[in-house]
């Protein structure tokens, strides 16, 4: 393959796409000097995100949401169920973030990614820590009933910056939920009724007919950026995500709290210049994600 | 305004801190860390060859198990291990012992708030106690945010679940440098002021975040200092574990 010295030489001659594969970090710190990245994105920059409703008939509520090549799916469903004793006024949420195999090649039947549930718990925290939704809202009668809302979001396709995208389609898909109708039953208990439209359905059983929308208080956003030496890299691909270990995950609310700063460990240590870069570089995203839901969740209302 | 503490302490002051080194027999480095009532152990098992199959050959790989109190192990422990891993990862050399693998496990014992940075701090014991080379040391604090704007440090579970929000932060330990002041200053103190690792949990404003951020690196000295008294050389007599 040619000495430790003449593999500069062979650097040059080779076609890109095979000094991409054999000297990745190379290739890659090549492209940074020239404050660029390999998919032609400035330094700074964030991929384009994107928003729709998910189109899951047997979901209560779902979005798909793609970051570049990153693609999620979320979708919530609603049950009844009995609060428990100690909280008889507040329903619950159950996350979970599924990454079949369809989403990478280094996910296999029996070989799961060590990181999926680690990002259901943080999906998990950042959503209870960002008051996004109130769990006394999800209560229908005080200790006898309330509303279980299972919130699953399937990667389809992973490259990389994960939990921003599945972040974001979890609070599209909470701006499109559609609550089901529930109605009291003769021995007084409360059932969800089927969305048939069968009209001879009378309208007084139904006990929460105008309620149909939660209230979402503040919707929280995100940005992961790697630290490669002195470089932020905002919204790494997952190419660049194995070959930087340091990751810094903001996350920011509308109302500009700091929702969550996730930094697990990693050989660069973040300085606070470096932190409030990140901070910076959060905000910014948020306008856009923000904007874009809020055209997506119009362009809904009006179908 | 004055934060008033169920157990009295100030709002900087830590719980007392207990730390014991090589407490089991078979373990290649062990260590017991106790911060007032939270206590977790610390096993490291390793070098031991090979390394698992999506790992790079090249360095030396790190395998951290969490194992909770009761129950069984689920996603917060696995969020935990991996929390874990990549600040054991960070601190440690990880060039000098290619294609081998180190285990690192944790059993909590108790818990009573602040219980990552307990096992951070219990792990890098373990660490030195096993041998295992390390660029330097982490110590690791928890930090509270109350509804009012103050940062209380070292909460206990009540005060952690009571509180507006927390932080558990990890920095590298603090140097005690043998050189006159001035010459090569500029490197050791980027290495102070750097973050290794920050949970948070609840939402505070970007303010409140840089004032644990202040108040955790300050802490960071006290632990510093415990942790190197602490791991000075044990009383002759005792035998060494090579013997």
């Amino acid at each position: 393959m040619g000495l430790p010295n003449e593999s500069g030489d062979l650097l040059s001659k080779m076609d890109s796409d095979a000094s991409r594969r054999l000297f990745p970090l190379r290739f890659y710190e090549s492209h940074l000097s020239n404050s660029t990245r390999p998919d032609g994105r400035p330094l700074k920059s964030a991929r384009e995100a994107f928003v729709g409703p998910g189109d899951v008939a047997s979901a209560d509520g779902s979005a798909m949401t793609k970051i570049g090549s990153t693609t999620m799916l979320a979708a919530i469903k609603m049950e009844i169920m009995t609060p428990s004793a100690d909280k008889p006024d507040e329903g619950s949420i159950a996350v979970e973030f599924y990454m079949p195999p369809i989403c990478s090649p280094l996910v296999r039947p029996g070989r799961p990614a060590e990181i999926a549930p680690v990002i259901s718990k943080q999906l998990y925290d950042t959503i209870m820590s960002s008051g996004m939704i109130d769990l006394k809202e999800l209560s229908l009668t005080s200790g006898k009933a309330a509303w279980m809302v299972y919130l699953d979001i399937y990667c389809l396709d992973a490259d990389g910056a994960l939990f921003d995208a599945a972040l974001y389609s979890a609070a599209a898909a909470f701006s499109f939920l559609q609550i089901p109708v529930v109605s009291l039953s003769e021995e007084g208990r409360l059932t969800i009724i089927p969305e048939e439209g069968n009209g001879d359905k009378s309208d007084k059983d139904v006990v929460n007919k105008g309620k149909r929308k939660l209230t979402i208080s503040s919707l929280p956003f995100s940005l992961t950026c790697g630290l490669h030496k002195n470089y932020i890299l905002p919204d790494p691909t997952s190419e660049e995500e194995t070959l930087m270990e340091t990751f810094v995950t903001v996350v920011l609310n509308s109302s500009g709290h700091l929702v969550s700063l996730y930094k697990p460990g990693g050989p660069v240590l973040a300085q606070t210049s470096t932190i409030q870069d990140c901070i910076a570089l959060t905000r910014q995203r948020m306008t856009d994600l923000q904007k874009s839901l809020d055209e997506a969740i119009t362009e809904m209302k009006m179908d | 305004m004055e934060i008033d503490r169920t157990d009295g302490r100030s709002p900087n002051q830590l719980r007392p801190l207990a730390c014991s080194r090589g407490i089991l027999h078979r373990s290649h480095g062990s260590a017991s860390w106790s911060q007032g009532d939270t206590r977790v152990i610390a096993a490291v098992y390793g070098p031991k060859a090979g390394t698992k199959k999506n790992e790079n050959p090249e360095r030396a790989c790190l395998e951290v198990i969490w194992k909770p109190k009761t129950g069984q192990s689920g996603k917060e422990e696995k969020e935990y291990e991996t929390i874990l891993k990549r600040t054991l990862q960070s601190i440690c050399i990880l060039t000098i012992n290619p294609n081998t693998t180190t285990s690192i496990i944790i059993q909590v014992v108790h818990d009573d708030g602040s219980l990552l940075p307990c096992a951070v701090n219990a792990a890098c014991v373990a660490l030195v106690d096993a041998g295992i080379p390390l660029k330097h040391l982490a110590v690791s604090i928890c930090c509270c945010l109350a509804t009012c704007g103050h940062v209380i440090l070292d909460p206990t579970k009540l005060e952690e679940e009571k509180m507006k929000a927390f932080a558990y932060l990890v920095f590298p330990n603090s140097i005690n440098s043998i050189l006159p002041e001035g010459s090569s200053h500029t490197k050791s103190k980027q290495l102070e002021d750097g973050l290794v690792t920050s949970v948070t949990h609840g939402g505070m404003s970007v303010e409140d975040y840089f004032h644990c951020l202040d108040r955790g690196r300050a802490a960071t000295a006290r632990l510093s200092d415990f942790l190197r008294k602490n791991l000075q050389p044990q009383v002759l007599g005792e035998g060494s574990k090579a013997g």
